[in-house]
């Protein structure tokens, strides 16, 4: 890969989640001017009191002074604390996060999987019953919004057939351990990854199957036939992966979307990860832990836009090689 | 003479397109000896590329190919899909038109050669074969390693004519193999198709919409308007005293070798050249011809002979009089 290209990307990334920080400060000065009055709203605080707490979420000083005390600690990864357990937020979002990853992982790979497979399908056979199956159905799990998506197989497995749990990671009070405790995760990890792989499979069938109509119509791949290739080499060697690199893409900056855009599946079941925490965040507001989740949410947005980036280099000569 | 290598006999091909049929092939026929260069001229349309695919069948799926092409007496639109890819690049290999988008542009060109030579196991050394290959065409070997977009048009040109050459085919279609090159290259892109010729003993169809070309590498021509061939005969004197009106504008259109700038509007003649949906009665030229007569709007013209192993589909011809 040529340096250009690579440190290009690098910088612009870097350059993006610097804005992102220094932005997300004003952000939540702007919400909110003073937490600790809304906070302890209704109790008489004495000023020595204010003051303390004031100190205690960093609230004191001039803008300036916190804004440079905001960057020292955030560069140091201290997102400060919680208002709403008191606990330090990066301690707090780095243990949730697992289980976001977790969903967010499984989820996109079988979407991804899915999804390729669809579109080629779709594409290979194109103006067939298969074709206008396959594509109505991708159409119909696009459109559909996941949390109504969640609650529909929430309402009909969980609840009314009662197959799957309702919700959270484990079963309470469960001392399960090693194969044991692992199936009963993947039981509770049914439905919401359920829920997102058909949320974003649709878009992934849909975007191959254009990407690969597009490439159908190459003449490399008259050039393929004519070479006296069997139609599925020809479609597998020289169709599929030059169709692949829009959509590999896509799941990269994907990936990074739906770490936060889980947040309507991990409330409806329940599910322990950095949605439920910014839900439950956003109930007190919790400024801090809201601030620390968006820092978060943004940074990885950057990243896998970064790692798409990145792949496209790596996978497309065009780009990779002056 | 020696029984033709490859003879097609009255082929149509009509694409299939959301406005309805196009029939961009309408009654083909011509023969290729082994060894001899014809060459296949008209303007941009009028269905040189649909002739080279129909040889190959790989035209788009839908399209509806009739006659015959018969190699070696055995018909290629008749043959079972295995018997078919054998024969696809050992016998018959195209030099395809537009050298960019023809190559994958994201593989070696080393490895697109090397996957012609391995599915049909011509050698057991593929890689060695396309090393040779690429000195043939006067490209060093290590350009096997490079991506198509690495390489400067005439270098791709020649990565295409490698590929046709990897299984030793008898016959070679070369699409306007210069038509994307500037004067220089395409001189040289020309002299090195006329050296393999004659060195490798290969039959070759040369398309081009350039008859100045044609009278260089071909001993026979025939040239082409709105799917069929409007007139044939040895090369040179097609292009010194063409017989059809067709012709002679298309002689014009290009006095030197590699001048391109008429390539859509040959001097001196009228009009578009006709979509294939809508062609002009009786004779398809009348409507842009100088010397039109009052019953080609009706004549059924063919090619009728025009004297020393010439033939042209024109009234003046048929009357016995030069245009
Ligand atoms: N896939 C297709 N579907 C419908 N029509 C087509 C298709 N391919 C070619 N045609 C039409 O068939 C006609 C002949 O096309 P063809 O490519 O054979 O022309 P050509 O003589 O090679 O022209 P050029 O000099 O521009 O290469 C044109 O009118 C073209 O628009
Ligand atoms: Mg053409």
């Amino acid at each position: 890969m040529s340096f250009g290209y690579f440190s290009r990307k690098v910088l612009a990334a870097l350059a993006t989640l610097a804005f992102v920080v220094c932005f997300n400060f004003f952000l939540f000065r702007v919400v909110e001017s003073d937490p600790v009055a809304s906070l302890f709203r209704g109790r008489n605080l004495t000023p020595a009191q204010r003051l303390e707490l004031r100190q205690e979420f960093g609230l004191d000083g001039s803008k300036g002074e916190q804004f440079v005390r905001y960057l020292q600690q955030t560069a140091q990864l201290n997102l400060g604390r919680s208002y709403r357990s008191n606990q330090p937020v990066s301690s707090e979002i780095r243990e949730r996060a697992w289980p976001t990853i977790a969903l967010v992982g499984v989820s996109t790979l079988f979407s991804a999987i899915f999804g390729i497979l669809i579109g080629i399908v779709a594409a290979w056979r194109r103006r067939t019953k298969a074709d206008y199956g396959w594509t109505g159905f991708s159409m119909a799990t696009y459109s559909m919004p996941d949390f109504w998506l969640g609650m529909l197989l929430l309402i009909s497995f969980a609840v009314a057939l009662g197959w799957f749990p309702v919700g959270g990671i484990t079963d309470t009070g469960s001392d399960a351990t090693g194969v044991a405790k692992l199936f009963d995760q993947a039981h509770h990890m049914f439905l919401p990854a359920l829920t997102l792989t058909l949320a974003y499979l649709g878009e992934y069938a849909l975007v191959m199957r254009s990407s690969l109509l597009d490439t159908m119509r190459e003449d490399y791949l008259t050039l393929a036939r004519a070479k006296g290739l069997r139609d599925v080499v020809v479609r597998n060697r020289h169709a599929v992966p030059n169709a692949l690199l829009p959509v590999v893409t896509l799941i990269a900056i994907n990936f990074g979307f739906v770490l936060s855009g889980a947040i309507a599946v991990e409330t409806i079941f329940s599910w322990p990860g950095l949605g439920l925490l910014t839900y439950d965040a956003l109930k007190g507001p919790d400024l801090p832990m809201l601030q620390g989740l968006f820092l978060v949410f943004s940074a990885a947005v950057i990243f896998f836009n970064l790692v798409a980036d990145l792949l496209y280099g790596f996978l497309d000569p065009r780009v990779r090689t002056p | 003479m020696t029984a033709p290598l490859l003879s097609v006999r009255d082929l149509h091909v009509t694409y299939r397109s959301e406005a309805g049929p196009v029939p961009a092939v309408r009654g083909v026929s011509f023969d290729l000896h082994p060894g001899e260069t014809l060459g296949l001229a008209g303007e941009s349309g009028c269905g040189k590329s649909t002739i080279a695919g129909a040889l190959l069948k790989v035209l788009p799926p839908g399209t509806e190919v009739t006659g015959e092409v018969l190699l070696d007496g055995e018909d290629v639109l008749q043959m079972k899909p295995g018997r078919l890819r054998a024969v696809r690049w050992t016998e018959m290999s195209i030099v395809f038109q537009g050298a960019l988008h023809a190559l994958n542009p994201v593989q070696r060109v080393g490895n697109q050669i090397e996957e012609a030579i391995e599915t049909h196991r011509t050698t057991p050394a593929a890689t060695a074969r396309v090393a040779e290959l690429l000195e043939l065409v006067g490209l060093p070997a290590r350009r096997a390693g490079d991506y198509p977009h690495q390489l400067s048009g005439g270098q791709r040109q020649r990565v295409l004519i490698a590929l046709a050459l990897a299984c030793n085919p008898r016959v070679l279609i070369a699409d306007e193999p210069t038509t994307a090159l500037d004067v220089m290259v395409q001189a040289q892109v020309l002299e090195l198709l006329e050296r393999l010729q004659r060195e490798l003993a290969l039959s070759m169809i040369f398309i081009t919409h350039d008859l100045s070309t044609l009278s260089y590498v071909c001993r026979r021509t025939a040239v082409m308007y709105a799917g069929r061939i409007v007139e044939e005969g040895p090369a040179e004197e097609v292009f010194a005293h063409p017989r059809h009106p067709y012709a002679s504008a298309l002689a014009a259109a290009f006095p030197l070798i590699g001048d391109h700038s008429h390539r859509m509007n040959p001097s001196g003649l009228p009009g578009d050249p006709p979509d294939p949906r809508a062609i002009p009665s009786g004779c398809p030229f009348h409507l842009r011809c100088a010397v039109v007569q009052p019953e080609c709007p009706e004549l059924d013209v063919e090619l009728w002979p025009a004297g020393d192993g010439r033939r042209a589909a024109c009234i003046h011809v048929l009357a016995g009089a030069a245009p």
